[in-house]
């Protein structure tokens, strides 16, 4: 036996290459959708691994630092360092902003780390550490910037020394790393104006500045001015310690919150990302009901170009069942082509997207299984249609 | 075979219920042997159709007898219980339009009924390219259903009707959309492919010029058939 399905697939190829391009885009897209999830859970996880902590100690009652807002005064590092099991403990600030990279803005995240500590970028593609205390940078490629470049940060400029990969936010913003202090400096320290109005305020503040006490102004405007805080600690555990049991007495004791790794990993995946998430399921759905509106069509309407056909076959004796697996191949074989088309554009345009799209071949698997079953079921109308036609239209009237 | 490829007696058939009955066979007498080409002929809803119909299976006819060959196919309901075997097996189509399948060439449109009755490709493909070469059509074996002639695709038709060699062809005005001489011509090759494959044809035709060519021929009016003798000519 021949199969009819393929033959007629061959005799109009054209209109099923072109329908198969037209859904393999829409597939296309759905795949990429799929890879932009998976972008942004892998996004997070780089970002936890790199950062190089097995605890995060943040602001108490806050899901800092990364999808909430937290801040720590910069001494709190060495009451942590104090708990038991407490290898390494350093500080760390983040800060969303805009930077100038030649004539064009891009958004990324300003990382103030202490060279030599956990927060530190793990590896290089270019350049070097930051070996100096100030003004030097080593920011994610995805920035655009390269070696030698400079860099302005709120009012001071930065030496680009080295360049690394997959450094990103959670938002997915390129990450720009300098040294703790200027990174504090940036983030804390008001400007001028700001100083000379508070200082102006504070000397006419009569419980400040009083007449009998010498030096009490001076104090307490030096400390208003320098900038005692930071975001995050990242710490690191004792070979063969269980980071929960590091992390229960920093939170009972220094009134701070501590979280583990898969803490994080909760908090940066069901949390932060949870919303976007659900917004591309819904994509996928559409996407899904859209491509079966798509194929039932198509193999609809392809069906009832064949009527005459259909009634001849089945007057010279075709099976039912032969006709219906006729029109499932070829519901299927417009899905394989859509299918092929997909993977194929997703993959080409995969890299041109602004954040990172991770294309898993278990996603390929799922939605081929997924085209498939789309296609069997948007064939069903068809050969609804098609089992209905009467032999006896063939011999006419 | 014994002395007939195809009997009917008595054949009735009624469509439609209460106000709208229409008996559109009411007394169909016919027999036809192996070989022989014999004309039906009548005006304009006289049952032409409805009998073929019945006869080719795919509408059941109300009440009577039908013989093919020398098994009883119904009598006052079916006997047989796979009408699409039948159908494929032992009754072949050509309708007034060659309806060929255009997705397959025209080897394969002959072919595809052996394959359907579970012949090996390679035995159906052979069997429809000897029809073929028979129809004088063998050159065409491999064009395309729309790259023939209206000639050349009525007689792929012809071939493909009798591809499971079926003692019977039941053929619905084949000639209507043809020239004379081509008209002529399908008779002429339906006349040696009866003879050679010992087929029962019946043509339903209202074609002047291929009346004459007839040695027998049933009229039917109103649903009642007719024999009468026929000229006969040769062609
Ligand atoms: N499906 C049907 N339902 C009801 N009446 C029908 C149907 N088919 C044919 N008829 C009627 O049966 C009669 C015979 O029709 P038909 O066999 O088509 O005649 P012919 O082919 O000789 O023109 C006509 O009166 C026609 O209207
Ligand atoms: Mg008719």
């Amino acid at each position: 036996m021949i199969s009819l399905a393929g033959r007629d697939i061959l005799h109009s190829w054209g209109k099923f290459v072109f329908t198969g391009v037209g859904l393999g885009l829409l597939i296309g897209a759905t795949l990429t959708m799929a890879g932009v999830y998976r972008g942004m859970v892998d996004d997070a996880q780089v970002l936890l691994a790199n950062s190089g902590a097995d605890i995060w100690v943040v602001q108490q009652d806050t899901l800092g630092p990364y999808a909430e807002p937290s801040s720590l005064r910069d001494d709190a590092y060495r009451a942590v360092l104090g708990m038991p099991g407490v290898a390494r403990a350093a500080n760390v600030t983040y800060l969303n902003m805009q930077v100038q990279q030649g004539d064009r803005d891009v958004r990324v995240m300003v990382v103030g780390f202490e060279p030599g500590q956990p927060g530190e970028p793990g590896y290089l593609v270019a350049g070097r550490r930051i070996t100096r205390g100030h003004y030097e940078a080593v920011a994610d490629v995805r920035t655009g910037f390269r070696l030698g470049d400079r860099i302005r940060i709120r009012r001071h400029d930065y030496t680009m020394v080295g360049l690394t990969r997959r450094m990103v936010s959670s938002g997915g913003d390129p990450m720009v790393f300098i040294p703790l202090r200027d990174a504090q400096e940036a983030q804390f320290l008001k400007d001028n104006d700001a100083i000379v109005n508070e200082r102006a305020r504070t000397a006419a503040n009569p419980s400040l500045n009083r007449p009998g006490v010498p030096g009490l102004l001076e104090a307490i405007q030096a400390s208003q001015t320098s900038s005692r805080s930071v975001n995050a600690v990242l710490v690191q555990v004792q070979p063969g310690q269980d980071a929960e049991a590091v992390a229960a007495p920093i939170r009972r004791w220094k009134h701070l919150e501590a979280y583990t790794r898969a803490q994080m990993e909760e908090i940066l995946v069901a949390k932060l990302i949870a919303t976007s998430a659900k917004q591309i399921s819904m994509f996928l759905v559409i996407l899904a009901v859209v491509s079966a509106a798509i194929v039932a069509f198509i193999i609809y309407t392809m069906t009832l170009g064949k009527i005459r056909e259909i009634a001849v076959l089945k007057l010279i004796g075709t099976r039912s069942r032969t006709i219906a697996g006729m029109i499932l191949q070829q519901a299927l074989g417009l899905g394989f082509i859509g299918f092929v088309v997909g993977k194929i554009s997703s993959a080409l345009w995969a890299p041109f997207f602004p954040k990172y799209v991770l294309l898993l071949p278990a996603d390929a698997v799922r939605s081929f299984i997924a085209v498939m079953i789309i296609c069997a079921i948007a064939s069903t109308l068809a050969i609804r249609a098609a089992l209905r036609v009467d032999p006896a239209t063939a011999i006419g009237g | 075979m014994d002395g007939f490829g195809i009997r009917i007696e008595g054949l009735r058939k009624r469509y439609g219920e209460g106000d709208t009955v229409v008996d559109a066979l009411k007394e169909v007498n016919m027999t036809v042997a192996p070989g022989e080409v014999v004309g039906l002929i009548g005006p304009s809803g006289s049952g032409k159709t409805t009998l073929l119909k019945c006869l080719g299976a795919v509408i059941e006819p109300t009440a009577g007898r039908m013989t093919l060959g020398d098994e009883v196919i119904y009598d006052d309901g079916w006997k047989i219980s796979d009408l699409k075997a039948l159908r494929r097996d032992r009754i072949g189509f050509v309708f007034q339009a060659p309806y060929l399948i255009p997705f397959l060439d025209v080897t394969d449109n002959i072919a595809l009924l052996p394959m359907l009755a579970g012949r090996p490709n390679g035995a159906a493909r052979q069997r429809a390219l000897e029809l073929l070469e028979a129809l004088d059509v063998g050159h065409r074996a491999r064009a395309e259903p729309s790259q023939l002639s209206g000639g050349e695709q009525q007689r792929v038709a012809i071939a493909r009707a009798l591809a499971n060699q079926p003692p019977v062809i039941l053929a619905d005005e084949p000639t209507a959309p043809l020239d004379s001489e081509r008209a002529l011509a399908v008779i002429r090759i339906l006349n040696r492919m009866a003879r050679q494959y010992d087929t029962a044809v019946i043509v339903v035709t209202h074609d002047e010029k291929i009346i004459p060519t007839f040695k027998r021929i049933y009229h039917i009016r109103d649903g009642t058939t007719r024999e009468e003798a026929g000229e006969g000519r040769e062609v």
